[in-house]
C-alpha cells in the first residue's frame, strides 16, 4: 500500500461518520441564508474606475505603498528618475515588457534583466526593481504579479526599492475579480509563482512595534497609466 | 497527575506570577484589539463572514479525499513531487532524504508551525545539516533556543532589550534599543542566507485543490525569499489546509489578516504551483509538497470535534484567551498554544497525556466567539472532559462526582448535608488557608463566603407559612 | 431577542397582565446567596405576577457535567427536568445554571428518550435579565439604587446566552445608578466551576486582572447576573482589602 493509498484510506474511513450540524445559537445566521455574492459580506469596492482608483490610492497610502496617477508615459519616467535621484540609484533590476522597456531606456542607469535567467548577486546589489503587473486590486490596495509578468519571482522582492507599472484597464474592483482575471487569462496553464502584494515589506515581532522593509521590499511605488 | 500535568502546573504558577510578562502580552495585544475590530467592522457583515468560512472549510474537511486528490494530482501535472507522510518521522525522513540527495550545504527556512510539529529543524541539524530560520520572529527564537511563544508572534513575550541582548551575545552586533535597527541586524543576515542557501523549506497557509496551487501569507518577504532562489523548495502542509477553490482565497485571506493580525491583509499573499515553468526567468528547479497526517485523520475521525480542523491557525483564539494571557505561550509544553492547541493536542499527542490542557479553562467561551471558522472550540474542551473521564476517570474525583449526585437527587439528603456543613463552617473558619483545610486551593488567595443563616428553601418555607 | 415562550404566555400577558412563573434557584444560590432568590421573587411580585418554588429541586447538575462526568449530571438533570414538567416559564437565577439548561440540557440528552423534554425545558427556560427584558417586555422596574457602579459580564449569560443588552437596560432604568462601564467588562473573572480550584493560580491571577479593572473605574458597587462570579470577585477584593462591594442585578433592581 502506498502512502497515499494509506492516508486517502484513512480519511475514508474517518468520514464514514457524518459530522452532528454545526450548532447556530441565538438565532445567528445559518449559512443557507447567506448570499452566495462575495460583495455582500466583504469590505465594499469601487463600481467605477474612478472610484476603484480613488479607493486604491486610498489604501495605499494606509499601507505606506507610494501611489502615482499618470497623465502618460513621460510623466511616469519623470516620475521613476525623480525616484532615482532622490534614491541614489546606480543600477536597477527589470525584466523585458512594454511599459518597462520604455521606461528603462529613458533612465538610461546600468541594468540586470531577469529575462533568461541572472546572477544573484547581480540582482541582489540592484537598488531597485522594476516590474509591471497582471492587476491591481482597489479594495485592497495590492498590486498582483506573477512571474511573467513580474520578471519570475526574485525581483519584486529582492531589491530594496520596487517600483510597478500598470494600466488602467488592469484595476479590478476586488480579490474575486483579480482571482477570476488570472483563471480566465491562464486557464490551466498557471505561471508557478502568483503573488498579492500589498505594501512594503513589514514586521511587527519586536514588542509588536510596525517597522517596514524586514526581507522584502523597504519601499513600494506604484504608477498607474492610462 | 502525569508527568506533563505536572509541568504544566509547574510553569503556570511560574508565569502566573511573573507580571512584568503579564503587562508586556497585554502590551503587545492591545494595539491587536483596537485593529482588529476597526477593520471587522469594515466588513459589512462579519457574523456572515464567518458563517460562510465555516460552511467552506466544512465542505472542504467533509470531502477531503477527494480535494486532497484532486490537490496532488493538479501539483503533480505541473511538475512537482508530491510525498504522502502518514506520519511525522516519514516527513522527517523525506526531507532529509531530499537534502542529502542533493547535497545541499545551507538551508533557509520561512515560518511553519508544521515544521515544529514535527521538529524538522531538530532531525535536519542532526543529519548535519545548518538551519536558519528566516521569520524574524523565529529566527530570535531559534537563537534563544526555545520555541515559539505564540504561533503567529513567536516572539511576543520579549522586549527589545532582550532582543538586543541576544543580537549582541550570538552575533556580535551593536547593542540598540531601536526596533529598526534590530530588524535590520536580521535582514542583513538574512541577505546572504536567501542567496547562498541551496534548499528551502516553508510551509503554507492554504492548499487549493481547484487549481493545485499552495498560498503562503506573510508580512516579512522572507517566504518569497526563502522560495525564489533556493534551487529546491520543499514544503511541508498539513492535510486539513484544503480550501476547494481559487477564489475562496478572496474570503480567507482578508479574514485571516483581520483575525490574525488585526490587518485588513497581510502583505505578501503567493500561490505555488510548481517548480519554475519553461520560460520562467527564476525559481526553484524542484518543488516537493510534503502532505502530513500525523494523527490529522484521527482528529476527523472523531465527528463531533471534527470541525477543529478547520483552524487555519490565525492565532485569534490565543489572543482572546484570559488563560494564554496569563499563563503565557511556553507553559503549554506543546507546539500548538490556547484553546485550539488545547483542543487538538490530546487527539495528535494522545489524550491520556494532554487532557489537562482542556481541563485548564474556564470555559469563557471567548475563542469560539472570535475563531473566523467558527470552530466550537471551548465545547470541545467539555469533549474532551468527558472523553477523558470515560476513558479513565480519576477514582476520588468519579467518587466525590458519584457522591455529589447521589446527594442532589435526593433533596432530604442534600437539605442534612448543607446542615452539616453550615455547623463545620466555623471549624474550617479555624484552619482556613493551612493546610489543614480542605478548601485551600481557594482560600489560599481568595476570602470564602459564609454560607447563609437560612437557605433559600428554609426562607421560602418560613414565606409560606405567614 | 428571545421569542416569546408561547402565545398562550403572550396572551396571558396582555390580558391580565399576570402570569405565573416557576423559579429554579441553583444550589450556591440557595445556600450561600438566598437573598438573590428573595430579591427576584420582590421584583417578579412587584410587577404583578405570581411566582412559584418547587421545594424538590437541588441543583441543575452543571458541577458533574463540567468536570465531564456526563452520566452523573444526566441523573440530576432528569430530576430537574421532572421537577420542572409542568412550570409554564421558568426563570433562574443565575447566568451559568441558566447556560447549563438552555445550551447543555439539550447536548446532555441528544438520543436519549428525554430529548425532547430537555428541549422543551430549555426552550421555557429564561436567566432573570432575559426574562424580564425578552417575556414581561420590562426595562424600568421601579428600582432606585443611588451609586456608581460597574458590571461584569458573566461569560455564560454573556456568550452562551447573548444577554449583553438586557442587564444594561434594566440598570439604566434603576434611578440614582451610575453605571460605568469597565474596560475588562467582558473578560472571564476565572471563577470557571472547579476549574477555580483545580488550578486555582490561574483563577487568581485572571481574577486580579478583572478586580483591577473595576478598581479602574472607581465604583463603589460591581453587579452582576451570575453569583459564582461575584463569588470570586468578592474573594479577591476581599484579601486586596478592597472595599468595593459586589451585588447581585436581582438585589439591585429589587431595591425601591
Amino acid at each position: 500500500m502506498t502512502n497515499r493509498e494509506i492516508i486517502l484510506g484513512r480519511i475514508r474511513e474517518a468520514l464514514k461518520v457524518v459530522a452532528p450540524p454545526p450548532i447556530f445559537r441565538n438565532g445567528a445566521a445559518g449559512p443557507s441564508r447567506l448570499p452566495a455574492v462575495p460583495s455582500l459580506w466583504l469590505p465594499p469596492a469601487g463600481v467605477t474606475l474612478g472610484e476603484q482608483i480613488e479607493l486604491f490610492r486610498r489604501n495605499a497610502e494606509e499601507l505606506t505603498a507610494g501611489f502615482f496617477e499618470c497623465a502618460n508615459l513621460s510623466e511616469a519616467i519623470q516620475r521613476v528618475k525623480e525616484l532615482a535621484v532622490a534614491g541614489g540609484w546606480k543600477k536597477i533590476g527589470r525584466h523585458s515588457g512594454e511599459l518597462t522597456d520604455a521606461l528603462a531606456q529613458e533612465l538610461g542607469l546600468p541594468e540586470v534583466r531577469t529575462d533568461g535567467g541572472y546572477a544573484v548577486d547581480d540582482l541582489e546589489s540592484c537598488d531597485a526593481g522594476l516590474t509591471e503587473c497582471e492587476a491591481l486590486v482597489a479594495q485592497t490596495g495590492s498590486v498582483l504579479v506573477s512571474a511573467p509578468s513580474a520578471g519570475g519571482r526574485a525581483l519584486s522582492v529582492l531589491p530594496p526599492h520596487h517600483v510597478v507599472l500598470a494600466r488602467g484597464s488592469q484595476m479590478v474592483p476586488d480579490l474575486t475579480a483579480a482571482l477570476q482575471r488570472v483563471q480566465k487569462k491562464f486557464q490551466d496553464k498557471f505561471p508557478s509563482f502568483l503573488s498579492f502584494i500589498s505594501g512594503p515589506s513589514r514586521t511587527g515581532d519586536i514588542e509588536r512595534i510596525l517597522v517596514l522593509g524586514a526581507h522584502g521590499p523597504k519601499k513600494l511605488t506604484i504608477l498607474l497609466l492610462p | 497527575m502525569n508527568a506533563g500535568a505536572k509541568e504544566f502546573n509547574e510553569a503556570a504558577r511560574r508565569n502566573t506570577a511573573d507580571l512584568r510578562q503579564h503587562d508586556r502580552i497585554q502590551k503587545a495585544l492591545a494595539g491587536y484589539y483596537l485593529k482588529r475590530e476597526d477593520y471587522q467592522n469594515r466588513f459589512p457583515d462579519w457574523a456572515g463572514a464567518r458563517d460562510l468560512a465555516a460552511e467552506i472549510k466544512r465542505e472542504a474537511i467533509n470531502h477531503l479525499d477527494r480535494y486532497l486528490d484532486e490537490f496532488a494530482s493538479r501539483l503533480e501535472a505541473r511538475g512537482t513531487k508530491v510525498f504522502w507522510a502518514p506520519d511525522g518521522q516519514a516527513a522527517r525522513d523525506y526531507i532529509v532524504g531530499v537534502a542529502r540527495q542533493h547535497k545541499v550545504r545551507s538551508i533557509i527556512k520561512s515560518k511553519s508551525m508544521t515544521a515544529e510539529e514535527i521538529h524538522l529543524n531538530d532531525a535536519l541539524e542532526q543529519a548535519g545539516f545548518e538551519v536558519v530560520e528566516s521569520d524574524l520572529g523565529e529566527y530570535i527564537v531559534q537563537l534563544r533556543r526555545e520555541p515559539p511563544y505564540h504561533i503567529v508572534f513567536p516572539a511576543m513575550h520579549l522586549t527589545r532589550q532582550q532582543i538586543s541582548d541576544l543580537f549582541h551575545d550570538r552575533l556580535g552586533s551593536e547593542p540598540t534599543n531601536n526596533p529598526e535597527d534590530l530588524t535590520m541586524i536580521a535582514r542583513r543576515i538574512m541577505r546572504r542566507k536567501y542567496c547562498e542557501a541551496d534548499l528551502g523549506i516553508s510551509g503554507a497557509n492554504f492548499a487549493i485543490a481547484e487549481t493545485g496551487m499552495i498560498s503562503i501569507t506573510e508580512n516579512e518577504g522572507n517566504a518569497r525569499l526563502t522560495t525564489s532562489l533556493p534551487k529546491i523548495h520543499v514544503a511541508l502542509v498539513g492535510i486539513e489546509k484544503v480550501l476547494p477553490k481559487l477564489s475562496d482565497l478572496a474570503l480567507f485571506l482578508p479574514m485571516l489578516a483581520t483575525a490574525g493580525a488585526g490587518q485588513p491583509i497581510t502583505c505578501y499573499n503567493t500561490l505555488y504551483g510548481g517548480p519554475r515553468q519553461p520560460g520562467e526567468s527564476d525559481g526553484p528547479e524542484e518543488f516537493h509538497v510534503v502532505l502530513l497526517d500525523n494523527r490529522r485523520t484521527e482528529l476527523l475521525a472523531d465527528a463531533e470535534q471534527r470541525d477543529a480542523l478547520h483552524c487555519i491557525r490565525c492565532g485569534a483564539c490565543l489572543n482572546v484567551c484570559p488563560v494564554f494571557k496569563n499563563i503565557g505561550g511556553h507553559s503549554y509544553g506543546t507546539t500548538y498554544q490556547g484553546p485550539i492547541g488545547s483542543v487538538i493536542t490530546p487527539h495528535l499527542r494522545g489524550l491520556q497525556d494532554w487532557k489537562h490542557l482542556s481541563q485548564a479553562s474556564s470555559l469563557c467561551g471567548a475563542c469560539s466567539q472570535t475563531c473566523p471558522v467558527k470552530i466550537d472550540l471551548h465545547h470541545h474542551l467539555l469533549h474532551n472532559r468527558r472523553n477523558a473521564v470515560r476513558l479513565r476517570p480519576a477514582p476520588m474525583e468519579k467518587c466525590l462526582q458519584a457522591g455529589l449526585a447521589f446527594v442532589m437527587c435526593r433533596p432530604r439528603l442534600y437539605a442534612l448535608a448543607a446542615r452539616l456543613a453550615r455547623i463545620a463552617q466555623p471549624l474550617s473558619r479555624l484552619v482556613e488557608g493551612t493546610v489543614l483545610d480542605p478548601l485551600r486551593a481557594w482560600t489560599k488567595t481568595r476570602s470564602i463566603p459564609p454560607m447563609a443563616v437560612k437557605s433559600f428553601h428554609q426562607l421560602w418555607q418560613e414565606r409560606k407559612k405567614s | 431577542m428571545r421569542a416569546p415562550i408561547s402565545a398562550r404566555f403572550t396572551n396571558k400577558l396582555n390580558q391580565s397582565r399576570r402570569v405565573k412563573i416557576t423559579l429554579f434557584i441553583p444550589c450556591f444560590v440557595d445556600q450561600f446567596y438566598p437573598q438573590v432568590g428573595m430579591s427576584i421573587v420582590q421584583v417578579l411580585e412587584r410587577l404583578g405576577h405570581s411566582v412559584d418554588y418547587p421545594e424538590a429541586q437541588t441543583c441543575c447538575g452543571q458541577p458533574a457535567f463540567n468536570a465531564g462526568y456526563w452520566d452523573e449530571a444526566r441523573a440530576v438533570a432528569e430530576r430537574q427536568m421532572t421537577i420542572f414538567r409542568d412550570a409554564e416559564a421558568v426563570v433562574i437565577a443565575s447566568g451559568s445554571c441558566g447556560a447549563m439548561v438552555q445550551v447543555y440540557y439539550p447536548e446532555l440528552f441528544r438520543h436519549h428518550p428525554r430529548e425532547k423534554e430537555a428541549r422543551t425545558l430549555a426552550a421555557k427556560t429564561f436567566e432573570f435579565s432575559d426574562f424580564l427584558v425578552s417575556q414581561l417586555r420590562v426595562v424600568d422596574v421601579g428600582a432606585r439604587f443611588p451609586g456608581r457602579a460597574t458590571f461584569h459580564d458573566g461569560c455564560h449569560a454573556l456568550r452562551e446566552l447573548g444577554l449583553k443588552k438586557p442587564p444594561r437596560q434594566l440598570l439604566q432604568h434603576v434611578r440614582g445608578l451610575e453605571l460605568v462601564e469597565m474596560p475588562e467588562a467582558e473578560t472571564c473573572c476565572g471563577f470557571g466551576g472547579t476549574f477555580a480550584v483545580k488550578f486555582p493560580m490561574i483563577s487568581t491571577a485572571m481574577g486580579e486582572v478583572k478586580c483591577s479593572s473595576i478598581a479602574d473605574t472607581g465604583a463603589e458597587y460591581v453587579i452582576s447576573n451570575d453569583s459564582s462570579c461575584l463569588m470570586q470577585i468578592r474573594g479577591i477584593l476581599d484579601r486586596q482589602g478592597r472595599s468595593t462591594k459586589t451585588l447581585h442585578l436581582a438585589e439591585v433592581l429589587a431595591q425601591t
